[in-house]
């Protein structure tokens, strides 16, 4: 294994992997900068101590608690770009403490992760104040290119790294992590020394690195990342922040983790699509898509948006969808009021045509369906499937492949 | 010719008793593919409708001589699946399963480069030589034997590209779905170069999809070595900057592997790129004919 494909072509490897970090961080399940220090610290990574706080009098209770003269306060939100934003603050008194964490509390922050509409700060994090002496990068996360996990690491700490990387990738070092060997202590020292650390640093380094490589792979985490990394005034090397993401097909083995989701950090329509386990991403245009697979449910998107119109959605009800699970997608996608039409694409492999079909017939019976159907159907079982959909008596427009049914929908909403 | 599977290829089904695996089971065995066998660990001895049931994929491949096998078992156990028809010696690994925790996949994949097992997936339909040979859940109708190579990282979209070849009269040689998870045993590029050894392929179809790097790094591979025609696709030309659209790969990121990246080293790998997925079939017909009158 190793570096194999990996050093062949470095600026792609760095590329790659940052847009997989990138991937990581919006895909996958993320939890709070508290969240992920509390799992890193219980694999014995150095983190500031620290206490989160849900009001105000609770982060004058936490900065008491610290009982040192000055203390950090974080907003809590699943983006980065927090600090420029006005979401972290030094502050001297526990009065102090409470004074900011009552002016974030409940108010919007807007970083340039968030998107324009913000996210709500519901909690906010009193942490002990470090002496830094020098920010480093420290990134580690699944490489799909090189098979494995691999480590990104940078001298260019506490700054955006996807620029670091467009601009100068020489200075972002990767190395992927043998699976069988697990996190070696030579890569660590490598590392540590390409980094410029010194001394005592070396060899804590390495044990931080094996301390997170274990809680990567016991968690099944997708991404860890910790910028900045820094070492303080006094020589120590310490996980100033950190963000952790997961592999939502290993979370059935993490119940503690999946307990950690934040609905309020997710859109209210993809959580309950979460619950049928349902790929559903929320979009701007008016034709509600139901489509199995995620290559052809981008395709249908592509087709839709093709012929002049926008699709309100991206909906995946995947291989083996029953009944159940398809009345709910169908509710799903017909909650979001800007729907003005449907298009459901089918190719049945696994998924069968005619439980497709069952499935929409009783969702379209609960919900009183108001807006055109559009149904293209093609595959295992599409006859039966076909044969529901003629027999139920809910109207709908069969079209006779993906640019018809894509013409059909379009022209159905100018009507 | 066809590449990887055949007539006379043997398969065995790990996880033949769930619903999923008798369903499929029986579909490749009406299909004509020689389903010799099945393991459920706990049921050796008994039989899927004719089909011997083992307990071990080491047994199976003994009493059967079996050299392929299609996994449907769980997702916590699909990874030890892969790793077990591996070390029992099978040649093809075709995992259906979709949702496999992705460091499993990691540890399956280091074990897998030391055999001489090639995998196929995960969370992929399967692969298929028309009128000879069906492995996987792809609808076996719409399939015609000929002499178009299909490779695509997304199922649906595999068929939907080969309905249309198959409603022009285009026959395929072989279509491989190689999945759309982070970590899969076989590559764009890998089902690419099984394309180009083979005599019985004519032209290829390639399906991509955004996000990563490997359409990018297929299209310098085909401008390279590719001795025939390809077509390509890209879902996700309208996917929004920075969400997920169901697969881990799936995502625009950073000016790199966004859907107008992949189109252009496609084209500039002299590669045909059809811009509506509706156009797939026509592309491809388009493409032989311009070689014909040249």
């Amino acid at each position: 294994m190793g570096g194999r494909t990996f050093e062949l072509d470095r600026r792609d490897s760095v590329s790659g992997l940052r847009a997989q970090a990138r991937a990581a961080k919006l895909s996958k399940m993320n939890i709070h900068e508290f969240q992920a220090k509390q799992i890193l610290a219980r694999f014995g990574a150095p983190v500031p101590k620290g206490q989160p706080a849900s009001t105000p009098d609770e982060a004058a209770a936490a900065f008491k608690a610290l009982g040192q003269s000055k203390a950090v306060i974080k907003a809590q939100i699943h983006a980065g770009g927090r600090g420029k934003a006005g979401g972290v603050k030094l502050v001297s008194s526990a009065d102090e403490a409470r004074e900011f964490a009552a002016s974030l509390l409940g108010k919007t922050l807007v970083t340039h992760q968030t998107g324009p509409q913000g996210r709500v700060v519901r909690r906010v994090y009193v942490e002990e104040a470090s002496q830094v002496a020098r920010e480093l990068y420290l990134g580690m996360l699944v490489d799909r290119k090189a098979g494995v996990v691999s480590i990104v690491a940078s001298t260019e700490g506490g700054i955006d790294i996807e620029e670091v990387a467009a601009k100068t990738p020489e200075k972002i070092l990767t190395e992927p992590i043998n699976p069988t060997l697990g996190m070696s202590a030579f890569l660590g020292r490598k590392i540590a020394f390409a980094l410029g650390l010194k001394d005592k640093q070396v060899n804590q380094f390495a044990a931080l690195l094996a301390a997170i490589y274990k809680a990567f792979i016991e968690t099944d985490a997708s991404m860890v990342e910790i910028n900045p990394l820094v070492v303080t005034q006094d020589g120590r090397v310490v996980c100033l922040d950190a963000k952790m993401s997961f592999d939502d097909n290993g979370l059935f083995r993490h119940p503690d983790i999946r307990e950690l989701r934040d609905p309020n950090e997710e859109d209210p329509a993809e959580t309950e699509a979460a619950k049928y386990d349902l790929s559903y991403v929320h979009l701007d245009g008016n034709i509600g898509c139901m489509v199995n697979g995620a290559g052809l449910a981008m395709a249908t998107m592509d087709i839709v948006k093709f012929y002049g119109a926008e699709p309100a959605n991206f909906l995946d009800v995947g291989g083996g969808a029953t009944t159940e699970k398809v009345a709910a997608a169908f509710r799903i996608l017909l909650s979001d009021q800007r729907v003005k039409g449907v298009l459901i694409n089918i190719f049945g492999g696994i998924m069968r045509c005619d439980v497709l079909a069952q499935g929409v017939v009783e969702a379209a019976r609960q919900v009183n369906l108001k807006v055109p159907l559009v149904v293209r159907m093609e595959g295992t079982n599409v006859d039966l499937g076909k044969k529901i959909l003629a027999e139920s008596g809910i109207k709908v427009i069969a079209a006779a492949d993906m640019a018809d049914a894509a013409r059909r929908v379009t022209e159905a909403i100018r009507a | 010719m066809s590449i990887l599977v055949n007539k006379n290829t043997r398969v065995l089904t790990q996880g033949i008793t769930g619903a999923t695996g008798q369903l499929h089971t029986r579909a490749c065995r009406e299909y004509g593919t020689q389903m010799v066998g099945g393991v459920v660990p706990g049921k050796g001895g008994t039989d899927f409708e004719g089909i011997p049931i083992f307990d071990t994929v080491e047994q199976a491949r003994k009493a059967t001589g079996a050299n392929a096998t299609v996994i449907y078992v769980p997702p916590p156990f699909a990874a030890d699946a892969i790793v077990e028809a591996a070390s029992a010696g099978i040649e093809l690994i075709i995992c259906i399963t979709e949702g496999v925790p992705v460091l499993d996949m990691v540890k399956a994949k280091a074990y897998l480069a030391q055999t001489n097992s090639r995998l196929i997936g995960p969370n992929c339909p399967g692969i298929i030589t028309p009128g000879e040979c069906k492995i996987g859940i792809m609808p076996g109708y719409i399939h015609k034997p000929g002499d178009i190579g299909v490779v695509s990282r997304s199922g649906t979209l595999t068929y939907e590209a080969v309905y249309q070849l198959t409603q022009l009269g285009l026959g395929q040689s072989s279509c491989i779905g190689i999945g759309g998870d982070p970590i899969v045993g076989t590559t764009h590029i890998d089902a690419l170069k099984l394309f180009n050894e083979d005599p019985k392929t004519r032209a290829v179809i390639m399906i991509g999809e955004i996000g990563g790097t490997a359409e990018e790094e297929a299209a310098e591979y085909i401008k390279q070595n590719f001795k025939k025609p390809v077509v390509a696709f890209i879902a996700g030309q309208t996917a929004p900057k920075g969400r997920r659209m169901g697969h881990a790969g799936a995502i625009i990121s950073g000016g790199r592997g966004t859907a107008a990246d992949k189109i252009a080293a496609l084209k500039a790998a002299g590669i045909a790129v059809a811009m509506s997925p509706a156009d797939l079939g026509s592309t491809m017909k388009q493409t032989l004919e311009g070689r014909a009158t040249h």
